[in-house]
């Protein structure tokens, strides 16, 4: 090795030491950390703490609040993933569409994202109103209790949750259209086919990898969602809108069992990690074949 | 046919426009509504405006501490994870780094890392670092969550700025730090404010770890204060929706004026995989 290329290496070094030293101290030594306590009973107002093994992993195993924990998350993902999907490729499409006002429908599509989710959480709890909510009065004095109903609170998180990122996906379509050149559409127009055709034979195949992406990004957080649920509804009525991420946040910092609450929290690292391994080794199989 | 098609999509966008600006000009106009027409509903519009909830939120509520708490801790955050980032990116986009790719795949992991995750132990270390209850505590955990993106961010950005100026600067013999401060900085402005700006949105949002390491009231960030903003008997609907107004006052301002930069970083992090 050169004294130049040495010298070049102690500069990277040097660039990258305050990172790896971040990183290191607030995640990665943490992440090692949860692991570890997810093995213990630690409960600090009885004074409780032990090595357990895996007895939490073997109590969540029979656990049905867990369970319906997990049933709770799997719905709110793919609702709200689906529906974010198929209504921001139509907005993108219906934005990219027109001559005027296109800045005008960024602005308010990019608002809803940009702000706070509390935010976001506080406006839905007051339209969705029993008595003076605008949900209820559009629909015809109804009072709808669409937060204290069993059957109506996760749809109506899920709603919530769609009008906050659905712009994401809106913003990420629309970018790619963007750079879809005019001459594409003229080559289709001169070759006869019809908007139908030039929507699933050209648009929709060019949006596919920006679209994947976009999937995962939206997946990976609502898998992890927390403040929608949290402030909208707390995890009920009765339990049906308590997702993994909001059980784990609960047995930690409400019944305050250190040990067990961590269980939860590895098993939502974990899958989180298992869904973006799954999608990159799709992506990267995506790549080689076009 | 066209024209059907044409008006097909004209009606869609007025009904995507209308799903989200009727709520938000609900919840301004709520912030508005006298105190006794709030939950008697129609009629829709209020028979006068007035500012009585603005001045309860401003004199009597803690959102004032809350908002100068979120507006320092967003813009240390910002700071220091540029401050960190800048040269790590330019480590990872242009020299010879031991580890790079051990360093991208931390990098790439960690982006999809749940807060959950880690929000018990950082809770025990902020506990036996008595950093609860402090700016310092919230912009290290912050700044150390959003430095994966920041560095994703600007490392694309570094590689689309020509390698020519670092090579003429180097040339000159110019140290590291000038070479940033004169060459690398300069040409990298546009992507900066990119990534500052969503970095700044990330730490003015975010809920989970400002509610767990707060405990006194006086230290809450604004989502927090939101959240569990008090009621006496009642939900103060009109003061939250004021309280909801001032707490968006940063992201209006950011989408309004800096909307190029803002769509330019939300696309790069998302493409440049």
């Amino acid at each position: 090795m050169t004294g130049r290329e040495a010298a070049a290496r102690r500069r990277a070094l040097v660039c990258v030491a305050p990172t790896v030293l971040a990183l290191g101290a607030l995640t990665v030594y943490p992440g090692i950390w949860v692991l570890w306590l997810s093995l213990q009973q630690r409960i600090p107002i009885f004074d409780v703490s032990r090595f357990a093994g895996f007895e939490n992993y073997g109590f969540l195993a029979v656990d049905p609040r867990f369970w319906s924990a997990a049933r709770t998350t799997a719905v709110f993902t793919v609702g709200s993933v689906a529906l974010e999907v198929i209504l921001g490729v139509a907005a993108a499409l219906a934005i990219h569409a027109q001559q005027r006002g296109r800045r005008v429908a960024l602005s308010l599509l990019l608002l809803a994202w940009a702000m706070p989710a509390v935010v976001g959480a506080k406006l839905f709890e007051w339209l969705y109103h029993p008595a003076a909510g605008l949900v209820n009065v559009a629909l015809g004095r109804h009072s709808i209790n669409w937060l204290g109903d069993p059957g109506a609170a996760l749809p109506a998180v899920i709603i919530a949750d769609v009008w906050r990122t659905m712009p994401f996906v809106a913003i990420l379509c629309y970018a790619r259209l963007l750079a879809i050149p005019a001459d594409v559409y003229e080559a289709a127009q001169v070759d006869g086919a019809g908007r139908l055709a030039t929507l699933t034979r050209i648009t929709l195949p060019l949006l596919g990898r920006i679209l994947l992406l976009a999937v995962l990004f939206r997946t990976l957080d609502a898998l992890r969602a927390f403040d929608i649920m949290f402030v909208l509804t707390g995890g009920g009525p009765a339990g049906t809108t308590e997702t993994l991420t909001v059980y784990a946040y609960r047995a930690l910092f409400q019944t305050l069992q250190l040990g067990f609450g961590s269980a939860v929290s590895v098993v939502v690292f974990a899958l989180v990690m298992a869904v973006a391994w799954a999608y990159l080794r799709l992506l990267r199989a995506g790549t080689v074949a076009a | 046919m066209r024209a059907r098609a044409r008006a097909l999509a004209d009606a869609a966008v007025v009904l995507a426009l209308a799903a989200y600006a009727i709520p938000f000009f609900w919840q301004l106009l709520t912030s508005f509504k006298p105190e006794a027409e709030l939950l008697r509903v129609p009629p829709l519009l209020p028979s006068r405006l007035t500012l009585a909830h603005y001045q309860v939120v401003i004199a009597q509520s803690l959102m004032p501490r809350a908002l100068g708490n979120s507006l320092g801790i967003a813009t240390l955050t910002t700071l220091l994870s540029l401050a960190a980032g800048v040269p790590a990116a330019y480590a990872v986009a242009r020299l010879p780094l031991p580890g790079k790719r051990l360093l991208l795949l931390a990098i790439v992991a960690s982006t999809a890392f749940p807060q959950i995750a880690t929000v018990s132990p950082l809770y025990l270390l902020m506990r036996a670092l008595e950093l609860r209850d402090t700016w310092a505590g919230l912009v290290l955990v912050h700044a150390s969550f959003a430095l994966p993106l920041t560095i994703w961010l600007l490392a694309g950005f570094v590689r689309e700025i020509p390698i020519e100026a670092e090579e003429a600067a180097s040339v000159d013999g110019a140290g590291l730090v000038s070479m940033f401060r004169w060459v690398l900085i300069p040409l990298l402005a546009p992507g900066l404010a990119s990534t500052a700006l969503l970095t700044f949105l990330f730490s003015w949002n975010e809920f989970l770890f400002a509610y767990t390491f707060t405990v006194s009231e006086a230290s809450r960030t604004i989502p927090v204060a939101l959240a569990l903003f008090p009621g006496v008997f009642e939900v103060p609907w009109g003061d939250i929706a004021a309280a909801s107004m001032l707490a968006s006052l940063p992201p209006v301002v950011i989408v309004i004026a800096l909307q190029r930069f803002l769509v330019r970083g939300l696309v790069a992090g998302a493409v440049k995989e």
